[in-house]
């Protein structure tokens, strides 16, 4: 192979040279990618790990977070998740079937939607937090609260929740939409029974990564959800979300970097165990397709 | 699919009924780009009024609260970071798709795209927990404080180089089969094959993933704000401290009314309307991409 076409030309030298340095590159871009996200992983773990008990999850912040646990913060995130999720889902789901099942492609409608969309996808999370505090928080009057970090969330993640669900539409194949109408089943009941059991696992999968998305956020939540550390009572309470808490101990508290980090890594491992059944489950989607 | 349904039956009553519902779902989705920019602009409107855009862009410098709104300083860091982050990230992403891809031993790829997926769902707050406690501190054995614009470009580029490697798969991925054959019969060597059929065939999809990745680094805000020092002035140098737009966003809400605040969405106006640029035009280069 070293003859190759570009070396035997009259340039061939700085060819040979650029053709030994692809390896080279490619190599040494992979190894400070992966050097650094073991950096950033291992520092975690290692300044986390001491920090966390049983005790770290079931009690109060206690001196402004630099000791006690971060129990209210992580029924705080929950119900802020919750929320988000509760809300796109419905949305989400409705817009991917009404695009996919009941929309000419290629239609005013879709290209618009799917447009916006892709927009929203990239608006910068702050400007979810600018818009969901002058939305949510003072024209519906929601304040700081839970409800208006959550729903600010489910803004962010229909895009991916949409995208997601339609993917999975697309790849159930039509001739199970032609045998639901031969039975004579109508499109609610074909969507119901056929179609949505199908696209399921693309559902969950667009679910988990949503999720994911959601509690790893913290921009969006500090004009919406707010600071306030305590146990909340109701979803008009305001309430901190798990990575407000790092952000407060880390810029605002002095001492707080161990709890910081503490919750830092609770974080983590629960954004990998997330991921990792996302991944299982879209994996698990591309063996099924392959199969048929 | 849907070219299907278009010659089945027409639409049962229960049906169009539900139709109806799904429909209204998805007017709500295709209708929160609208939202937020309605109450952005309306939110930032009172300060193009009163201090008009002129005064943005010639003040001399920031000091809302008493009626001097330069942003020009903030606007400058926030392209200096953007820029130097993707000069960064951009080669070192594409290096590291291009080895998964064609020098990874199998057993590796696996892990290796796990630990790439993990990089880039990783929490902004998270990495700006690591950028302070562990590159501030690197770069203040340099020079003293640390808390720098060199340190927000190194965080900001770890977060956007598992982007562009991803996107960058994705298009390697895509390049037809046929392409590799065809070269192979000529005789070129893998790495001629991947300068001169692959990546060039590829560069579409890795534009778009360079695109977007811009777009995330300009609209990053958390970890930003934890690593450059916030203080608002011309970057003269890697080490100096600097303020970017979407931090200042995150830092003045807090106390902001009046002008000051509008002039807050204001600058959140300008950052979606460059985020939304950069992701149409990633979009169309895409989209071309997939055309040919």
């Amino acid at each position: 192979m070293s003859d190759s076409f570009s070396s035997s030309t009259e340039r061939g030298r700085p060819h040979r040279i650029r053709d030994a340095l692809l390896p080279v590159a490619a190599h040494l871009g992979a190894l400070v990618l992966c050097g650094f996200a073991f950096w950033v992983i291992m520092d975690i773990v290692w300044r986390g790990a001491p920090g966390l008990d049983w005790s770290f999850f079931i009690d109060e912040p206690t001196s402004a977070g630099r000791g006690g646990g971060i129990a209210p913060i992580l029924v705080s995130t929950g119900l802020i998740v919750i929320t988000a999720i509760a809300a796109a889902t419905p949305l989400g789901l409705a817009a991917a079937i009404f695009l996919v099942e009941f929309m000419p492609t290629g239609s005013r409608f879709a290209v618009w939607t799917s447009l916006s969309l892709d927009v929203l996808a990239g608006v910068p999370s702050i400007v979810f937090g600018l818009f969901g505090s002058a939305f949510f928080g003072l024209w519906l009057g929601m304040g700081f609260s839970i409800l208006s970090g959550g729903l600010t969330l489910a803004c962010m993640i229909l895009p991916l929740l949409v995208r997601t669900t339609e993917q999975g539409l697309r790849m159930v194949p039509d001739d199970w939409r032609r045998g639901a109408a031969a039975l004579g089943l109508s499109r609610f009941s074909a969507v119901r029974l056929v179609l949505l059991p199908a696209a399921g696992s693309a559902v969950t999968a667009g679910l988990l990564l949503g999720l994911g998305r959601a509690t790893a956020e913290t921009a969006a939540l500090i004009y919406t959800s707010g600071y306030v550390d305590r146990m909340p009572s109701s979803l008009f309470d305001s309430g901190r979300a798990l990575s407000v808490h790092i952000y407060d101990l880390a810029m605002n508290v002095a001492g707080g970097d161990e709890n910081a980090y503490a919750s830092a890594l609770v974080l983590i491992l629960f954004l990998i165990v997330v991921n990792v059944a996302a991944m299982s489950i879209s994996d698990f989607l591309l063996r099924k397709k392959v199969s048929t | 699919m849907t070219l299907f349904w278009g010659n089945s039956l027409f639409l049962r009553t229960p049906d169009s009924r539900f139709a109806f519902g799904l429909g209204i779902g998805a007017v709500c989705v295709s209708s929160i780009l609208l939202l937020i920019f309605l109450f952005v602009t309306g939110e930032a409107l009172p300060a193009l009024k009163n201090v008009g855009l002129r005064r943005f862009l010639f003040d001399d410098a920031w000091y809302p609260t008493d009626e001097s709104f330069g942003l020009v300083p903030m606007l400058v860091s926030s392209f200096v970071l953007s820029v130097c982050a993707i000069l960064l990230a951009g080669p070192v992403g594409v290096a590291a798709a291009v080895y998964r891809l064609y020098y990874a031993p199998s057993w590796i790829r696996k892990p290796y795209r796990w630990l790439v997926l993990l990089l880039a769902g990783m929490p902004s707050v998270v990495l700006g927990l690591w950028g302070l406690v562990v590159l501030v501190p690197l770069i203040a054995r340099i020079e003293p404080p640390g808390t720098s614009l060199i340190a927000g470009i190194l965080v900001v580029s770890l977060m956007v180089a598992p982007t562009v490697t991803i996107m960058s798969e994705s298009a390697l991925e895509g390049v037809a089969r046929s392409s590799w054959s065809g070269a192979a019969a000529l005789g070129l060597s893998r790495e001629s094959t991947l300068w001169n059929v692959v990546l060039p065939a590829a560069r579409g999809g890795i534009a778009a993933g360079i695109l977007l990745a811009a777009a995330r680094a300009i609209g990053e805000t958390m970890a930003v704000l934890m690593v450059t020092g916030n203080i608002v002035q011309m970057p003269d140098g890697p080490f100096s401290a600097v303020r970017v737009l979407t931090s200042n966003i995150a830092l003045e809400m807090a106390y902001a009314t009046g002008d000051h605040r509008a002039a807050l969405f204001i600058s959140g106006l300008a950052l979606t309307i460059l985020v939304l640029l950069l992701s149409l035009t990633a979009a169309r280069i895409a989209g071309l991409k997939n055309n040919v």
